[in-house]
């Protein structure tokens, strides 16, 4: 079945569910390259899941289409779609063993020599010799990878994996990421991994799209997002930014200058997204320096002063809280690589940042500074 | 002041077992006066060790006859009730539908109602109707205070069933129909299983349900209503100790089973790395 | 805000199997049909039949046969002639139900919180007296209690009973057979809600000052109140309804309702009579159920 349609890439096209009043995914529209690592990422209930069942086919899109290649299998059920799944428990079948789990997928299509293949696939998973255990017996990684094999035995043209690492402690976790990734290399698969932890997506997958209400944010490679977010959700969500709420004044010299708090800042045209208007100036805090006064920050940075509230030493690096004359607190990383002082709780501080190391999103209106993390949320909570 | 300590930390372990003594003691009777030679047909005292009983069980041939009917009846009112309960599970748990609440309170009240009462509406309905009171109408009533129990013992297995597992066949190619004949059916099946032995039991030991709707055909709860006014065959005993064994010997067979299961699990080591997922 | 917004498990609502077709809409219903119809049929109707019967002319027999006179008043005749039958009814299963209560309360207890490895065994134990015939044990009190056996020469040796007391063919020996049948009935569901009762509960309790005593009524009670709620009307329904305790192990003097109606429709066959005072006693029990769960504040028993 997996081997009869033309290999191609998996496209969603306009592809939108409703359950009730409540619209999980809404107008959805996507291209996942051939043979690609995919993770869309996203909080509980952005919509990430429903996304993946509807491409397995355990769905039934509301509207909208989904393609591989050029054959439209929207409509398709689950059993016709050269389609496999990694369920996020799981979903290792307790009354067979762990050679029946793996074949299972290979007999119902009436392949009736299964066991050199499931040994194969048994020994590229490290699982030599469970075969004849229950799923039960297994530890929690074990299982994992019963269910990768379990899967990828039939060869699907997209594996589709729904945190498939979640149940994990954080140790094997790590294990398994590489694991996976070295597996994804070696059979060059695509896989659409859904994970509401930044660190993985970014770690596995060539290409991340961070969800957010049944939407895409933003789509790209990891350290594009990182370095460049297309919106304050994303620049919260995948790590943390200080962002400043400013007024866009227009280009000036390849640069937009910006208000924000009465002081003047600019940014280069090539990392602003809007030029007038409302905008949010935001800056990592790994990219902010601490030093004790202004004469100190060397020439073509920007700055703003603040008072340090809080210092927290996390090991690989201090915390800072600086509170700037507005009220706003900005965070700032400092490395502890032992070339900077650390800074007392209650002195004044400057922090100041390369302006290439900044960017510019648009801004609601109504929108003021954001400097915290966006916690694991609900969709819409934000808005 | 030791013996007060000593007591004040045992004393509901000491209440429970004297609570299972007085639980286990008639069957403890029932199994000595099954050895038993009565003095005189009305007597229940123990006169006289005997075999006698044990190798002549259908001596009073009656009374095996009833022990056959109560097994035919109480076989068809299982095979019945568990498929009429078993589809109505599968209703209740895997489809949404109108009138659910309904359905759960019809299937509620038998089990709320006396079986008195049931056992004379029925009892209004065959004589108002005309029907002819017998072995049928005795399996009408069993099917029906035996249906719901089925509900329920089914209900918690399959609710307890993961749905995943039936989406990870079906995405794994199985067909709707091979999806329930390798993972649903085993999956439920011991609850099935379950809900067949409640059914049996209760249609092979029901009494006042019968006793209104049994014209003149004798039950094994029957006969033993009856004897007990003209005298009981010691043979009763006997009938009375070997169910119990037989079913005693179910539960440790099955436990057996369970525990091997268990052990296996411990030697595979614990699965220290599977956190519960939310 | 965020922090306070419920997060889901990562998961959407649960969906409806989707509406593939009209087949599918149906097949619950087609799913339900049989089940359903037989209860309906042999359930609700006959419980309809039964309130007709009820109000046939008590004159009418059934060779002659019944007629419809909607005659209400077989309602109080009923009460009036059998009242102390209804009253000994619930009396007797109260008791029964006080002294289950008693004894079923630690035995569910121990099971659940100090058996340990031997809980299942326990649990056997509890169920095993259901393995055999309901009449063959009741009878096997007979036994028991009889006037030559052994425990009523002991209580007369130690002078607990008269000289001629008897056990047998008394009300004791009644509250005693319907406590012993329906015991199970009540430690069963009791179980698995002391089952569930986390032991360290009773560690924090002692930890905040409580006392073993009050530790019992602050912590253990309460959280067993499900389990307490299903066992008393598991025990309570069929007891007060029953009347092979009576029969076997009572007198006349101690006939219950359930006595009464088995005579009433298979002895005397006086159906109108009959019926009516099953309707009373199915009404009689469903007001203290109903009572007892609004007092007990749970609407959930199943």
């Amino acid at each position: 079945m997996a081997r009869e349609t033309p290999a191609g890439d998996l496209r969603l096209a306009n592809l939108t569910k409703r359950f009730g009043v409540f619209t999980a995914v809404d107008d959805l529209s996507l291209t996942i390259g051939q043979g690609s690592f995919f993770a869309l990422l996203g909080a509980s209930g952005c919509g990430k899941t429903t996304t993946l069942r509807m491409i397995a086919g355990l769905e039934e899109p509301t509207s909208g289409q989904v393609l591989l290649g050029d054959r439209d299998i929207t409509r398709l059920r689950p059993y016709k779609r050269p389609v496999n799944t990694v369920f996020q428990s799981y979903a290792l079948f307790p009354h067979l063993s762990i050679f029946e789990n793996v074949a299972f997928g290979l007999r119902r299509r009436g392949i009736r020599s299964v066991d050199d293949e499931v040994t194969r696939m048994l020994s590229l998973v490290q699982l030599d010799g469970y075969g004849n255990r229950r799923p039960a017996q297994l530890s929690g990684g074990q299982q994992q990878r019963v269910a990768l094999a379990r899967a990828l035995i039939n060869r699907p043209q997209v594996l589709l994996l729904d945190e498939p690492l979640g149940a994990l402690d954080l140790k094997l976790r790590r294990q398994m990421q590489i694991e996976l990734k070295r597996i994804q290399t070696e059979v060059g698969i695509t896989f659409v991994h859904v994970t509401h932890d930044q660190e993985e997506a970014m770690t596995m997958a060539d290409t991340v799209a961070v969800m957010n209400a049944g939407r895409i944010e933003q789509l790209g490679a990891p350290a594009d997002i990182y370095e460049f977010p297309a919106t304050a959700f994303v620049a919260n969500f995948l790590g943390q930014s200080n962002l400043l709420a400013g007024e866009a004044t227009g280009v000036g010299g390849g640069d937009v200058a910006v208000t924000a708090h009465g002081t003047r800042f600019s940014v280069p045209a090539g990392r602003s997204r809007a030029e007038h208007g409302p905008v949010h100036l935001g800056v990592r805090p790994e990219k902010l320096i601490l030093v004790g006064s202004a004469d100190q920050v060397p020439a073509g940075h920007q700055h703003v002063t603040g008072i340090v509230t809080d210092a927290s030493y996390v090991g690989v690096s201090t915390q800072y809280l600086v509170r700037t004359g507005w009220g706003t607190e900005l965070s700032v990383f400092a490395a502890n690589s032992g070339t900077s002082a650390r800074v007392a709780v209650g002195s004044e501080a400057v922090a100041y940042w390369d302006p290439r190391h900044a960017f510019l999103l648009p801004r609601d209106a109504a929108d003021t500074d954001r400097t915290s993390p966006v916690l694991d949320e609900p969709v819409g909570a934000s808005s | 002041m030791r013996l007060s300590r000593w007591l004040a930390d045992r004393w509901v372990m000491i209440v429970a077992l004297l609570v299972l003594g007085y639980l286990a003691l008639p069957i403890l009777v029932v199994a000595g006066l099954s050895f038993n030679r009565p003095s005189s047909r009305l007597s229940y005292d123990f006169n006289e060790f005997t075999l006698d009983n044990w190798r002549q069980p259908c001596a009073t041939s009656d009374m095996c006859d009833a022990v056959v009917r109560s097994v035919q009846i109480g076989f068809l009112a299982t095979v019945i009730a568990t498929v009429l309960g078993t589809l109505m599970a599968f209703a209740l748990v895997r489809h949404r539908f109108r009138g659910r609440s309904g359905i759960n309170v019809l299937i509620f009240l038998p089990m709320a109602t006396p079986e008195l009462v049931m056992g004379t509406s029925l009892l209004a309905l065959f004589v108002s109707a005309g029907v002819p009171q017998g072995f049928w109408t005795i399996l009408i009533a069993h099917v029906m205070f035996c249906v719901s129990f089925v509900v329920v013992t089914v209900k918690a297995r399959l609710a307890g069933m993961d749905r995943r597992l039936e989406e990870a066949a079906m995405d794994l190619y199985a067909s709707e129909w091979q999806t329930f004949r390798r993972i649903t059916l085993p999956l439920v099946l011991p609850g099935i299983v379950a809900a067949a032995l409640l059914a049996f039991s209760l249609s092979f030991d029901d009494f006042i349900i019968t006793n209104f709707n049994a014209g003149t055909t004798v039950t094994f709860p029957m006969y033993v209503w009856g004897a007990a006014q003209r005298g009981i065959p010691p043979q009763v005993n006997v009938i009375g100790t070997a169910m119990f064994a037989i079913a005693l010997l179910l539960v440790g067979l099955s436990s057996l089973r369970g525990r091997r299961a268990r052990r296996a699990n411990l030697l595979a080591g614990p699965a220290g790395h599977l956190r519960r997922p939310s | 805000m965020t922090l306070l917004a419920p997060t889901g498990s990562g998961q959407p609502p649960p969906a409806p199997p989707a509406a593939r077709s009209g087949r599918r809409r149906l097949l619950p219903y087609l799913l339900l049909l049989p089940g359903a119809a037989w209860l309906l049929i042999f359930f609700g109707v006959p419980l309809v039949q039964l309130a007709a019967a009820s109000l046939y002319d008590p004159s009418g027999s059934l060779s002659t046969g019944y007629a419809m006179t909607w005659a209400v008043s077989n309602y109080p005749d009923v009460l009036q002639a059998y009242w102390p039958q209804f009253l000994r009814s619930f009396g007797y299963a109260g008791l029964a139900l006080v002294l289950a209560l008693l004894l079923g309360y630690p035995l569910a207890y121990a099971i659940a919180q100090k058996a340990g490895r031997w809980n299942n065994l326990l649990l056997v134990c509890v169920v095993a007296p259901m393995f055999t015939s309901f009449l063959v044990r009741t009878l096997a009190w007979k036994t028991i209690l009889s006037d030559n056996g052994a425990l009523v020469g002991l209580l007369r040796d130690v002078h607990l009973l008269a000289p001629d007391g008897r056990l047998l063919a008394t009300p004791f020996a009644v509250v005693l057979g319907l406590t012993y049948n329906f015991l199970p009935f009540l430690v069963l569901p009791l179980y698995a809600s002391l089952e569930r009762l986390d032991h360290r509960l009773l560690e924090a309790a002692t930890d905040l000052y409580a006392s073993p005593v009050q530790a019992f009524r602050r912590v253990t009670l309460p959280l067993s109140m499900p389990g307490l709620v299903a066992g008393t009307l598991l025990f309570f329904i069929p007891a007060s309804g029953d009347y092979i305790n009576a029969e076997l192990l009572g007198t006349p003097n101690e006939y219950m309702i359930g006595n009464v109606i088995d005579s009433a429709f298979l002895v005397r066959l006086d159906y109108p009579q009959g019926a009516a005072l099953s309707f009373l006693l199915m009404a009689a029990i469903l007001a203290v159920v109903f009572g007892y769960l609004r007092r007990a504040g749970t609407e959930e028993v199943v």
